[in-house]
C-alpha cells in the first residue's frame, strides 16, 4: 500500500510545479480525451457533460466514491457538514495538485475553537485509486455542471479505467 | 444536606437487606431518588422517567430559563448531564471536557477535567466527535474518551483515579458511548463499525480499572462469551461456533458489530442488556452469511460476562441498521399476564418487545408506517424462519447486487431511530419515541480493507419519504400491542433523548433547537423554547432547593449534522412532494450550551 501513497504524492508535486496560478480557477472545459478521461487545456483531469446530460465515467465514479468515503464528513453532494468544509466551494479555488496533496497527506486545523482534522488517505486504495474520479466529480460540483441529484446517465466504463482499477486495487 | 438526610433514611431500610453494601446497592438506591439523575438514562431500566411532578401539564406553559452554561465546544453535543446531590456533571464532545458544577453555590465550576488527546482520533470517528456522557459510581465519575481511554475521576475533586485503554484508534476504534456502573464493575462498549473493528463490551474493576471480562460481538465462542448449550436464541441453544459459522473465512476479525449504544441492567435477574451494530462493510455481497452476532440484542451476566440469551434482529444486514439502540425495561401485563419486558426501537424500523428473562419475542411491529424493506417478522414459533424479518427482494441490496442503485428504501441508514433514547412512563404505560422519517437510495460496491481507514462500500442518498416534507416524528408507542398511539410531525429528525415525568409532561428537543413539552396522554404541544443551537442531547430533570429543573444540552452536530446541515437531497420531483424543505443551516448554528428551565418563583 506504500506504493499507492508514493505515487499519489509524486503526482502532486509534479503537478504543483506545473501550475502558475494555483489560486485562480482554471477553465474546466474539456479540450481533449484520453481513453475516456477528459482533460482541460492544462492537461488536468476534468468533467464532461454531454448536451443530453450524460456525464463521463470518471465523474460518475467520483460521485459513488465520494458518497462512500468522503460524505460522512464533507456532507452529501459536497455540501459540507457542521465540521468539514463544503468541497463544492473549496474546489472553486483549489488546484488539482493541492487537492491530491490534501487527500493523500491529510490536513490539520486544530485550535482552541476548532478541531478539524482530515486523515491521510494515501494508504487507502478505496480513495487513492480514485483520486482523479473524486477530483473531477467535485470540480463538476464546483462549476455547477452536476447538481445535487445522483447523475442520471453516464458513459460506459472505459477499458482503461478497468485496467487502472485492477492494477491499483489489486485484482480480487 | 438533603443527600445526607436521604442516605440516613435509606440506611434504616438497607439494614434489613442481605449482603454487603457495594457500589451497586448505593447506586441503585440513588437512582430511585428522583431529585438526582445518577446514570445516563436516569435508572438501570433506561426508562428516562422521573417521579418529579412540580412541573405539570397545567403549568409547563409558564416554564422559563433559569440558567445557562456554555461548554466552549462547537461540535455535536449528545447525551446529558448527571446530577448527584449538589453536583452536576456536564460533558462535551472532543476534547471531552468534563465540568463539575456546584448547584448549591451559583452553579460555580467546582472542577474541570480536559484530557490531552491526539487529534488524529478525530477523523476516525464516523459521525462527528460526539460523546454520550459520563457515569457515576463509588464516588467516581467515569468517562470514555474519544481515544478510547476510560478514565475514573474523583467526583469531588476531578483528580484522575485510574485510566485504562479500551481500544486502538489507529485501527479505527473510538469512544463515544456512556459507561454503565454495575456492582463492582464499570461496563463500556466501543465504536468503529465503519472501520472494520471487531467490537466488544468490556467490564473493568471499579476500584482499579483492571479488565475483568471482554465479550466480542463476533468470533469464536470463548471470545463472544456464549455457552453453546446454555446460551439461547428464541428459546433454543445457539450451538457450537454460532458466530464463526455465519462468516466467510476470517471476515469476523474485521466484522464490526460495535457496541456504542446505551446499556441497561435488571438487578433482580442480574442481566445487562445492550445491542450490537452493523457488520462491516456496508456492502453485503462482500460478507455472505448471517454475520452473527452483529445486529443482536445481548443479555449477559455482569459478573461473568456470559450471555444468557441473544436475538439477532437483522441477520446479514444490507442497509446499516445497527442494533445498538437502548433496551427499555418495564413490567406490564401482556395477554392478562404480568411480564418482565424489554422494549427496543431498532434502526430497522421495528419496535420489539421481548420477555427480558428468557428472550422470548412477543411483539415486532413497524413504528413508522413508511418502513418498507420488510413485510414483517415471522412470529410463527414452528416456522424455520421464526424470528427473522421477511426481506422484500425489491429493497434487498444483496439480491440486487453490487453496482445497483436500490431506490426508495425506508428507513434510511440513519434508521427510524438512532441513538436518541426513548422514554417510558409507567403512568401511561407508553413509550415516547424520537424518530427519523427518512428514506434512501443505497448502492453497494466492492471495497478493500485497510486498518484504520474507512471500510464502507456503499453510496447512499437520503430524503424524506416520497410525497412528504417532514423528516421526523415524535410518537407515543404501546409496546404491548405494537401500536402508535399518537404521532407529532417534526420538520427534521428528532435526534434528542426524551424525558417522561410524573407531572404528565414529556420533553424532547428538536434539530432546529427547540425544547418542547407535550402532554403525555395526547401529545398536545404545551411549551417550546428555542435554545442557542440544534438539540441532539437528552433531556434531564432534577430537584435542587425544593425546585424542579429541566436541563438539556444543545449543540447541533452528530450524524444529524452531516446530512442535515447540508440539507438532504431534495425530494424527487414529480412524486407530488411538497416543497418548502429547507436546510437545517437556515435554522441554527454550532455551539454547545446547557440550558436549564424552571417555573417562575
Amino acid at each position: 500500500m506504500r506504493t499507492v501513497w508514493f505515487v499519489a504524492v509524486t503526482i502532486a508535486l509534479v503537478t504543483c510545479e506545473g501550475l502558475a496560478f494555483a489560486e485562480q480557477a482554471v477553465d474546466p472545459t474539456a479540450v481533449k480525451s484520453e481513453d475516456g478521461k477528459y482533460l482541460d487545456k492544462e492537461g488536468n483531469p476534468t468533467f464532461k457533460v454531454a448536451s443530453n446530460g450524460t456525464i463521463d465515467w470518471y465523474t460518475y465514479s467520483g460521485y459513488r466514491r465520494y458518497h462512500s468515503e468522503c460524505h460522512v464528513c464533507h456532507g452529501p453532494d459536497g455540501m459540507g457538514s457542521t465540521y468539514a468544509p463544503a468541497l463544492k466551494d473549496t474546489l472553486k479555488t483549489m488546484s488539482y495538485g493541492d487537492f491530491l496533496e490534501a487527500v493523500a497527506s491529510g490536513r490539520k486545523n486544530v485550535s482552541t475553537s476548532q478541531n478539524n482534522v482530515m486523515p491521510a488517505f494515501g494508504d487507502n486504495p478505496n480513495v487513492a485509486c480514485y483520486m482523479d474520479d473524486l477530483y473531477v466529480y467535485l470540480r463538476a460540483r464546483a462549476n455547477d455542471a452536476v447538481g445535487r441529484q445522483r447523475p442520471a446517465k453516464h458513459e460506459d466504463k472505459p477499458p482503461a479505467a478497468q485496467q487502472a482499477e485492477d492494477s491499483c486495487m489489486g485484482k480480487r | 444536606m438533603r443527600k445526607v438526610l436521604f442516605a440516613t433514611c435509606l440506611g434504616a431500610i438497607a439494614a434489613f437487606a442481605a449482603g454487603a453494601a457495594n457500589a451497586n446497592d448505593e447506586l441503585n438506591k440513588m437512582s430511585q431518588n428522583p431529585k438526582d439523575w445518577v446514570m445516563p438514562a436516569g435508572d438501570y431500566a433506561n426508562t428516562r422517567y422521573s417521579k418529579l411532578n412540580q412541573i405539570t401539564a397545567a403549568n409547563v406553559g409558564k416554564l422559563q430559563v433559569a440558567w445557562t452554561f456554555s461548554t466552549g465546544v462547537l461540535r455535536g453535543h449528545e447525551g446529558g448531564p448527571l446530577i448527584v446531590g449538589n453536583m452536576m456533571y456536564v460533558h462535551a464532545p472532543f476534547p471531552n471536557t468534563v465540568y463539575a458544577l456546584d448547584l448549591s453555590n451559583e452553579n460555580k465550576i467546582a472542577w474541570k477535567y480536559e484530557p490531552k488527546q491526539d487529534p488524529n482520533v478525530i477523523p476516525v470517528m464516523c459521525c462527528d466527535t460526539v460523546n454520550r456522557g459520563v457515569a457515576y459510581g463509588d464516588g467516581k465519575i467515569f468517562l470514555h474518551q474519544a481515544d478510547t481511554t476510560l478514565v475514573a475521576l474523583d467526583a469531588k475533586t476531578g483528580k484522575v483515579a485510574w485510566t485504562v485503554k479500551n481500544g486502538d484508534p489507529a485501527k479505527g476504534a473510538t469512544g463515544t458511548s456512556a459507561p454503565l456502573v454495575v456492582k463492582d464493575k464499570v461496563l463500556i462498549g466501543i465504536s468503529g463499525g465503519e472501520f472494520g473493528v471487531q467490537c466488544h463490551v468490556t467490564a473493568y474493576d471499579l476500584k482499579t480499572g483492571k479488565q475483568v471480562w471482554r465479550a466480542f460481538s463476533e468470533g469464536p465462542d470463548d471470545q463472544i462469551m456464549v455457552d453453546p448449550e446454555k446460551t439461547t436464541e428464541l428459546g433454543k441453544p445457539v450451538g457450537k461456533d454460532s458466530s464463526l459459522k455465519t462468516w466467510q473465512g476470517d471476515q469476523w476479525k474485521i466484522g464490526g458489530g460495535c457496541t456504542w449504544g446505551w446499556m441497561s441492567y435488571d438487578p433482580a435477574l442480574n442481566l445487562v442488556y445492550y445491542g450490537s451494530g452493523n457488520p462491516s462493510t456496508w456492502n453485503p455481497k462482500q460478507r455472505p452469511g448471517d454475520n452473527k452476532w452483529s445486529m443482536t440484542i445481548f443479555a449477559r451476566n455482569p459478573d461473568t460476562g456470559m450471555a444468557k440469551w441473544v436475538y439477532q434482529m437483522t441477520p446479514h444486514d444490507e442497509w446499516d441498521y445497527d442494533g445498538v439502540n437502548e433496551m427499555i425495561l418495564s413490567d406490564q401485563q401482556v395477554g392478562g399476564q404480568a411480564r418482565q419486558l424489554l422494549t427496543h426501537f431498532d434502526r430497522n424500523g421495528l419496535g420489539y418487545t421481548l420477555d427480558r428473562a428468557t428472550g422470548e419475542l412477543l411483539v415486532a411491529d413497524k413504528y413508522d408506517p413508511k418502513v418498507n424493506w420488510t413485510s414483517g417478522v415471522d412470529m410463527n414459533k414452528s416456522s424455520p424462519t421464526y424470528g427473522r424479518p421477511k426481506v422484500l427482494d425489491q429493497y434487498s441490496t444483496d439480491k440486487q447486487g453490487e453496482d445497483h442503485n436500490n431506490k426508495g428504501i425506508c428507513p434510511a441508514a440513519l434508521g427510524s431511530k438512532d441513538e436518541q433514547p426513548a422514554a417510558y412512563s409507567p403512568d401511561t404505560q407508553l413509550f415516547y419515541v424520537p424518530t427519523n422519517h427518512v428514506c434512501m437510495d443505497y448502492e453497494p460496491f466492492k471495497v478493500s480493507y485497510t486498518a484504520g481507514q474507512p471500510y464502507v462500500g456503499a453510496t447512499l442518498s437520503m430524503y424524506p419519504p416520497p410525497g412528504e416534507s417532514h423528516m421526523g416524528n415524535f410518537i407515543a408507542w404501546d409496546g404491548k400491542t405494537g401500536k402508535i398511539v399518537w404521532s407529532n410531525k417534526e420538520l427534521f429528525s428528532v435526534w434528542s433523548g426524551a424525558l417522561a415525568t410524573a407531572g404528565g409532561v414529556v420533553f424532547y428537543g428538536t434539530l432546529e433547537g427547540y425544547l418542547k413539552a407535550v402532554d403525555a396522554k395526547t401529545g398536545k404541544e404545551l411549551y417550546k423554547f428555542k435554545t442557542p443551537s440544534g438539540i441532539i442531547g437528552n433531556v434531564t430533570t432534577y430537584e435542587q432547593g425544593g425546585k424542579q429543573y429541566i436541563a438539556v444540552l444543545s449543540g447541533v452536530g452528530g450524524w444529524a449534522g452531516i446530512g442535515l446541515a447540508a440539507g438532504l437531497t431534495e425530494p424527487t420531483e414529480g412524486l407530488g412532494a411538497v416543497g418548502g424543505y429547507k436546510a437545517l443551516s437556515n435554522y441554527t448554528a454550532l455551539g454547545g450550551t446547557l440550558t436549564v428551565f424552571a417555573l417562575p418563583q
